[in-house]
């Protein structure tokens, strides 16, 4: 990655931030988030349901840390989006709140938007559905700083 | 899965770690906790929960930080284990919301957590928990949580 500017066309976009999924952060591959989709500051990330990432044996139902990456993700990849390029960031907020339970056996598809940028801090928003928007599992609001001189 | 002594529930396997302290028959019990190697332990009369340092929790590779999720994941889990066996709950409490504040990089070695719960009521208990790695007073990570118990 010597270049850290993304591509103009949204396949180009796609391919170079999915290296954030495929190589270069080794929890989200540990977990199989994909990128699957990209708009101006919009991602769209996949985390598919698997029997280690359940957190209540009796109901199937999959854990929270495993949502809280999913969004944590999928919301760096929107301020990527956002700004056009690859820069430091670190988390410094972020807020979930759990809508519904999550069905066992579903896949959960987080979409996040960075609707804000300042020199210093990005402000992102997300929601958390299973195939329908207008059912979300969880809704998350995250701020992040940049870290570059 | 081939421990025969194995209780028929949750709840009964919750019942019998309270008294006999084998925390990791929970934790074990527990898919995604197995997973991310977080346990709990008891040091000094306290109870804490460790994740356990693994290549796979690293969130940035060029800085080898932890993944500010798995940082989520442990905070919760300490307040649930908290929940879970030092009241008398009965059931996995659900999480209604959380929110982390990321205060430092998570270094690529064992993390620890532990939970106070500031208020149970009937219905909603609220859980507050740091995580720290070699300095308790320089904590990396807090939270605040809220939890249903139980359903009118």
């Amino acid at each position: 990655m010597s270049d850290f500017h993304l591509p103009e066309d949204k396949a180009g976009r796609l391919e170079r931030c999915s290296l954030f999924y495929t190589d270069v952060v080794p929890h989200n591959h540990a977990l199989g988030l994909t990128l699957v989709d990209v708009g101006a500051a919009e991602a769209t990330v996949v985390l598919p349901y698997a029997d280690f990432l359940v957190g209540n044996p009796e109901t199937g139902v999959i854990a929270g840390g495993p949502v809280t990456t999913l969004i944590d993700a999928a919301c760096g990849t929107s301020i990527f989006l956002k700004l056009g390029r690859f820069l430091p960031i670190v988390t410094l907020d972020l807020r979930i709140d759990y809508l519904r339970p999550a069905r066992p056996g579903i896949a959960l598809t987080a979409v996040a938007e960075c609707y804000r940028t300042t020199r210093q801090v990005a402000f992102v928003r997300a929601l958390v559905h299973q195939g329908d928007k207008d059912n979300p599992v969880a809704s998350a609001q995250g701020t992040f700083m940049r870290t570059e001189e | 899965m081939s421990d025969t002594n194995a209780p028929a529930t949750l709840a009964s396997l919750v019942r019998e770690v309270r008294k006999t302290r084998e925390y990791r028959r929970l934790t074990d019990a527990i898919p995604y906790t197995r997973f991310m190697g977080i346990g709990v332990e008891n040091l000094a009369g306290e109870m804490l929960c460790r994740m356990t340092y693994a290549p796979k929790l690293i969130g940035n590779s060029f800085l080898q930080a932890l993944h500010g999720g798995t940082l989520g994941a442990l905070l919760e889990s300490a307040a649930i284990f908290e929940l879970l066996l030092q009241t008398d709950t009965e059931r996995v409490p659900k999480v209604i919301s959380l929110t982390v504040d990321f205060l430092r990089s998570g270094k690529p070695q064992d993390t620890f957590a532990r939970a106070f719960i500031t208020r149970q009521g009937r219905r909603v208990a609220n859980v507050r928990v740091e995580a720290w790695q070699d300095d308790r007073t320089r904590p990396i990570a807090s939270a605040h949580a809220l939890f249903l118990l139980a359903e009118p």
